[in-house]
């Protein structure tokens, strides 16, 4: 009943596109579709936007279940989610699109292809040229919350790309909506006409074919001249290990079929078309050939998701356009962390784990490095928080790996006086303070929406992470929007989780980057009983090293154990100590009877005391959890 | 005779007047017929585990609970009947009986001896009351007083004093007062424990913060502090040395020639079966233990459960964290005679470290823990697990 807060676990790529219980991976419909000759008039492209829990994958489900190309008993929960980090999450991480038929109260039928998009703001950029490949978007939003900071950063996001946005009103079955308030701030705050919104339960289906009929009435139909060059914005890939990469287009002009000869403008790939289809759901159906205004996929022999990038324009290698489809740029990591192997004899399985992920993720990047502390293992690059955790979890899930994960950091600028820039992603290589000039990290434009009563306390929370106050406005009379510039690294460990528990979940909020600022930046090293750690060591604003050290060693004091001596704990910048704290030896651990002869339960005491030893990291003479490396995370929880 | 192998006896008793609120033991009140009921089933299982022990000869024999002592003179002598009856028990055999202050008189400890019991082993715990109230015992130091005495009169000169020490609220001063009162009694025998609050205890609930805050080395609340607790422990082994009493184990300590050889022999890994609900047996290097369910006991259930055939690896580790907890330590030329094998070559790195960091000391063939490493034995013995 509260508030809803946009907050991170959203969304990743995934490695499988299909329903689970469907055999394989790939299951494909033999009969060659006979709808190779579609009247552009009758297709609708677009997507679905919404705030996080507003209703959007249910309402997907609801329109894939009336159109009726997938009976009950296929569908899954949610269909559009499939990857099992996704129903455990209950969200959406790849842009996913399947293509359903819907004959309309006119008479006629007409192809939807509903395109999914993510939704985090790690994935801004993916869910930017999912929404380019549409031509129309509704706009799902809850008759209890009304509009929230994603809604907003959706809908203007949708309108940037030249969306017919229509909004839809959704959980209108709960006690506490109100639909016309939230029509009236629709108009109000968006100025979007919503008067006949439909009022749906996606739940239930109520009023969902309103919907339906609504999309066929208001989003346009594509236009684009089929026998023009070939012109096609790519919006997802994804590998498979029997076709190579599988490519998620949206035909803008011309036509593409087998054996046509095809180019990636911007990565300068090429390949000849081996398979053209769409997206039946849960399964890929092969067409004849894809023309101007259609969705569909294509697969060529390509073998590495890095040609096929997000946002590139494919086209006729032999009959090229003349310009690619605009807003094309590479991706690239925001957020860097080292990833070790728990066991170090793994290092290899976990190269073979990033390499095979990569093979799906374009934007994650790893390279080898070396840790004082944990040995060999890869630094790696990711969109976000999310992603980072993401990428762990499915390493860990899918491959089977144990990993230490050293704190995450953004990427700094090191002006060095000899006029050189660096770009750094560990903290162990920044240089000695005599060579640097002035360093820069990035910033970010934030936008949080607020009921009144929680303003102050999360202009605080700004202040406190070292935003820069640009505006406020009143969206109604009990709502605000309030915008700061904030450094990016005050955001990624746990903004969201501070926010949340600040405005008791009456806040959402939304980012976009800002470029690079000047700053007072400082490393902070860890010293666990005289020895530097290398994998502690962070970056971070010489305004908060000395809370942020005194902290960690805190943080620190509570996740190493206590050994046969006493170790001192320090957070120090250069050779200055600025913080202190001391784990005390161990006086006693004596197991002072055994109980008849109970023989059996000593010896589990004793195995477990060992057994915990093993999951510990060996620094000098100090055994350190591995936990204990993702401490720095952990600063600020309350 | 002297052949045979040598087999010794655990008989448990799971009933008590009332639970401490430290107790985690397998013990409860019971009613007079549960109880009768109990004790028809252990003469059962007496007589039918006896016939594969045909070949042994029994040296000691520990009848522990629980409460033993909530049973009558009579009850005790027809399971010693019993015993004596279907084992071989050697004339000289060690027969030590639990009794708890507040259960006992004259004429039921006359009764025991008269059965065969030779050794009483009395849960004193503590000389003041706040602190025996606080455990949740049923006597005062006057009642053990009166129970000391009958145990005395009736003529046992073998008598064991059971002591706790690290007591919520226990002060140094508190556990000196505790320990010279019981020393001036000049039992044969002392035990002192440290207090462990175990999970599942109304210790716990009352006290895990507190345990928690000492695992952390912060200062508890009501437990004493780390320092004063190993203080208590360094000042029982001196005063009891200079009492005449030989510290022969962690917790155990003894006058001349009256060590527990029961006890012992846990820990030098002697053959030994247990009797009754839930207890533990060692017999040829199998462990096994007794259901824990008190119904399918009294219906005759005696299968043995949880059965372990130990390995030579865990044989050898066994060897190691018990022997360890011995006083005089274990010695390489035994564990070479049991394994063949030279400990050095098992354990050579291990008692490198340990003996390096303190914790370990060598005299001879032998090898002890040294007092530190008595404190940190838990540390020390999960070092001789070998996998």
């Amino acid at each position: 009943m509260a508030g809803v807060i946009y907050c991170y676990p959203i969304r990743t790529r995934s490695l499988s596109l299909f329903v689970p219980g469907l055999a394989g991976v790939y299951q494909e419909k033999q009969e060659e579709s006979d709808m190779a000759v579609i009247d552009q008039s009758k297709i609708r492209n677009f997507c679905i936007i919404a705030h996080i829990d507003h209703g959007k994958s249910t309402l997907a489900d609801r329109i894939i279940e009336m159109t009726g190309l997938l009976t009950s008993r296929e569908m899954q929960a949610q269909v559009l989610d499939n990857m099992e980090l996704e129903r455990e999450r209950g969200i959406t991480i790849k842009a996913q699109a399947v293509r359903i038929v819907y004959r309309a109260k006119d008479g006629e039928e007409y192809i939807f292809n509903l395109i999914d998009t993510p939704g985090h703001v790690d994935f801004n950029y993916e869910v930017s040229r999912s929404l380019a490949a549409c031509d129309g978007a509704v706009l799902v939003v809850d008759a209890a919350q009304g509009i929230e900071a994603q809604t907003l950063a959706n809908v203007y996001l949708a309108l940037d790309h030249d969306l017919d946005v229509l909004p839809v009103i959704n959980k209108i079955d709960l006690p506490s909506a109100q639909p016309q308030h939230v029509i009236d701030e629709i108009e109000d705050v968006i100025g979007l006409e919503a008067q006949d919104a439909p009022q749906i339960s996606a739940k239930t289906g109520l009023n969902v074919e309103e919907v339906l009929e609504q999309i066929v009435a208001k989003i346009p139909a594509p236009v684009g001249d089929e026998h023009a060059p070939l012109k096609a914005l790519i919006f997802d890939s994804l590998y498979d290990p029997y076709k190579g990469v599988i490519v998620f287009c949206r035909i803008k002009e011309g036509t593409v079929k087998v054996g046509t000869p095809i180019k990636m403008m911007a990565t300068g790939a090429t390949a000849e078309v081996v398979e053209v289809g769409y997206f039946g759901a849960g399964q890929f159906i092969p067409c004849q050939e894809l023309t101007a205004g259609m969705v569909g996929y294509i697969t060529a022999s390509l073998k590495n998701v890095k040609d096929t990038r997000v946002g590139d324009t494919i086209t006729n290698a032999q009959n090229p356009c003349s310009e690619a489809l605009p807003g094309y740029k590479k991706v690239n990591p925001m957020v860097y962390c080292g990833l070790y192997p728990a066991d170090g004899a793994k290092y290899p399985d976990l190269r073979d784990a990033l390499e095979k992920l990569q093979l799906n993720d374009a934007a994650l990047q790893f390279e080898p490095e070396t840790s004082i502390a944990l040995g060999f293992g890869f630094r790696c690059g990711f969109l976000g928080l999310l992603h980072l955790e993401i990428v762990q979890e499915r390493l860990e899930r899918e491959f089977n790996l144990d990993l230490v994960t050293t704190a995450p950091g953004v990427i700094y600028k090191v002006h060095k006086t000899d006029g050189e820039v660096i770009d750094l992603t560990n903290p162990s290589n920044l240089p000695e303070a005599t060579e640097i000039d002035y360093m820069e990290e990035p910033m970010v434009s934030a936008e949080i929406m607020v009921t009144s009563e929680f303003i102050g306390a999360i202009m605080d929370l700004c202040q406190e992470r070292r935003g820069i106050y640009i505006s406020m406005e009143y969206m109604e009379e009990t709502r605000a929007l309030i915008k700061y510039d904030l450094p990016l690294n005050e955001i990624i460990y746990d903004f969201f989780d501070a926010l949340k528990s600040r405005s008791r979940g009456y806040a959402s909020f939304d980012y976009e980057m800002k470029g690079y600022a000047r700053s007072e930046l400082v490393k902070l090293d860890i010293l666990i009983n005289k020895e530097e750690v290398d994998a502690l060591s962070f970056i971070v604003h010489s305004g908060t090293a000395y809370e942020r050290g005194r902290k960690m060693c805190e943080k620190l004091k509570e996740e190493i154990p206590r050994h046969l001596f006493e170790i001192p704990i320090q957070a120090a910048i250069g050779s200055k100590v600025i913080a202190r704290e001391t784990v005390k030896a161990v006086r006693k651990d004596v197991l002072a009877k055994c109980y008849g002869g109970d023989i059996t339960r000593k010896r589990k005491l004793l195995e477990k005391q060992k057994e915990g030893k093993k999951r510990m990291r060996q620094i000098g003479n100090v055994e350190i959890p591995q936990k204990a490396f993702m401490s720095v995370l952990k600063l600020d929880d309350r | 005779m002297n052949e045979k192998k040598q087999l010794e006896l655990y008989l448990h008793i799971p009933f008590c007047q009332e639970k401490c609120r430290y107790c985690d033991f397998l013990s409860a009140p019971a009613q007079e017929e549960v109880k009768e009921s109990y004790i028809k089933a252990l003469h059962e299982e007496i007589r039918q585990k006896s016939k594969a022990y045909e070949h042994y000869s029994v040296p000691s024999v520990f009848i522990g609970g629980g409460t033993p002592s909530v049973f009558d003179g009579a009850a005790i002598a027809r399971l010693m009947e019993s015993l004596y009856t279907f084992f071989s028990v050697e004339k000289n055999a060690e027969i030590t009986i639990e009794c708890n202050p507040g259960t006992l008189n004259r004429e039921k400890a006359a009764h025991y001896r008269q059965a065969g019991v030779n050794r009483i082993s009395l849960g004193l715990q503590s000389a003041r009351d706040e602190e025996l109230k606080l455990l949740g015992r049923i006597h005062t130091f006057e009642a053990f007083l009166k129970n000391y005495d009958a145990v005395r009169s009736a003529g046992f000169d073998n008598v064991n004093l059971d002591l706790m020490f690290g007591l919520p609220m226990q002060k140094r001063s508190h556990w000196e007062y505790t320990l010279k009162q019981a020393a001036a009694l000049a039992p044969e025998h002392i035990s002192a424990y440290s207090l462990i609050i175990e999970e599942g205890t109304p210790f716990f609930q009352q006290f895990e913060e507190d345990c928690l805050r000492r695992d952390r080395g912060e200062a508890p609340y009501y437990l004493p502090d780390e320092d004063t607790e190993r203080g208590m422990y360094e000042y029982t082994k001196e005063f009891l040395k200079d009492q005449g009493y030989h510290h022969y184990e962690i917790s155990n300590f003894a006058k001349p020639d009256k060590v527990c050889r029961h006890n012992i022999g846990y820990w030098k890994r002697e053959n030994y079966l247990g009797l009754g609900l839930g207890s533990a047996s060692l017999i040829e290097n199998r462990r096994f233990s007794n259901t824990r369910d008190l119904n399918a006991y009294g219906r005759g259930f005696y299968e043995p459960c949880d059965l372990q055939i130990l390995s030579v690896q865990e044989q050898m580790e066994e060897f190691m964290f018990l022997g360890l907890r011995l006083g005089k330590g274990v010695s390489s030329r035994e564990f070479q005679n049991a394994f063949q094998v030279s400990l050095k070559h098992v354990y050579a790195d291990t008692i490198e470290k340990l003996c390096r960091q303190g914790l370990l000391k060598k005299k001879e063939d032998r090898l002890a823990l040294t007092s530190q490493g008595i404190s940190l034995s838990n540390y020390v013995m999960a070092e001789f697990l070998l996998s």
